[in-house]
């Protein structure tokens, strides 16, 4: 399993995250620094983004549509705060308008994201993420609800067979 | 902390239908049997009872007996378990990790 360490801290309103991947430290920056590489990851294989624009330095923004099954689009953008390849990266991340321009009603929340060397050519990633308020939170999760559900639904497929399988 | 994955793919396996996130709805209340809940539904007693029997075992809502009556009553603390942003951002970036995963493996393979 890549995910080596999950921590949620409720009161901090934060979740910090870390992952080992079997690559350099290059490499797993590379997954962020370059947009088409960006664009295979970020969004869900029903949500898949296109990244519009993409400027990893201090005061730079990266923009992106996530365009739904149906072609629904959500806009977001990312607001780079720090940025020391190949190891950190902080950036704001929000929601934007449908001409591009920030959503202001909507949260905005951070991510501190650092890559380390851990030896062997094996790379350790970490990925702090904050919220701002429990009503952010709160605002996230109603928008992320429906389609975290229709994400889910091949592997709820699964679990609810092993249900009815198990129940007999 | 360790993830408890079995637990959280059931709960929200469970809320994933609409009719059952109905059910945990009015079930808030916890006033009606598994009878009187049918009731509200275009489907068999059996249908309902067997949506009702998937909540219950992901602990969403739990049979209380009142007097004589069963009533049906959601686990409010469940609920919120299921509903929690950091469950979710986690689940958001557990699917992006994995794609990255696949990603340095993809290009390692062709190195090779």
């Amino acid at each position: 399993m890549t995910i080596t360490s999950v921590q949620k801290d409720t009161e901090a309103l934060s979740m910090t995250l870390a992952a080992e991947f079997d690559a350099p430290t290059e490499r797993v920056w590379q997954l962020w620094d370059d947009p088409r590489q960006l664009e295979r990851w970020w969004g869900p294989p029903t949500y898949p983004a296109t990244v519009t624009s993409h400027d990893l330095h201090p005061g730079g923004r990266v923009e992106y549509h996530m365009t739904g099954p149906e072609g629904d689009q959500s806009k977001g953008y990312w607001e780079i705060l720090e940025a020391e390849p190949p190891h950190r990266l902080v950036f704001n991340d929000g929601f934007a308008n449908d001409d591009g321009t920030p959503n202001t009603d909507l949260p905005l929340n951070s991510a501190r994201v650092t890559i380390e060397d851990i030896g062997g050519r094996r790379t350790r990633m970490s990925i702090e993420s904050i919220f701002p308020s429990a009503e952010a939170m709160e605002q996230v999760l109603a928008m992320g609800m429906e389609e975290g559900l229709k994400e889910a639904v091949g592997q709820i497929d699964a679990i609810l067979a092993e249900d009815t399988a198990r129940s007999r | 902390m360790q993830i408890a994955r079995p637990d959280y793919d059931r709960m929200f396996g469970a809320l994933a239908d609409a009719t059952r996130r109905d059910i945990v709805r009015r079930a808030i209340e916890g006033n009606e049997g598994v009878a009187e809940l049918a009731d509200h539904y275009p489907m068999s007693f059996a249908a309902v009872q067997k949506h009702i029997a998937i909540l219950e075992r992901a602990h969403l809502i739990t049979k209380e007996r009142i007097g004589r009556r069963k009533v049906v009553r959601t686990n409010l603390e469940g609920l919120l378990v299921a509903r929690s942003l950091l469950d979710r951002y986690q689940e958001l970036w557990q699917g992006r990790i994995d794609r990255m995963a696949e990603l340095v493996t993809d290009t390692k393979e062709k190195d090779q």
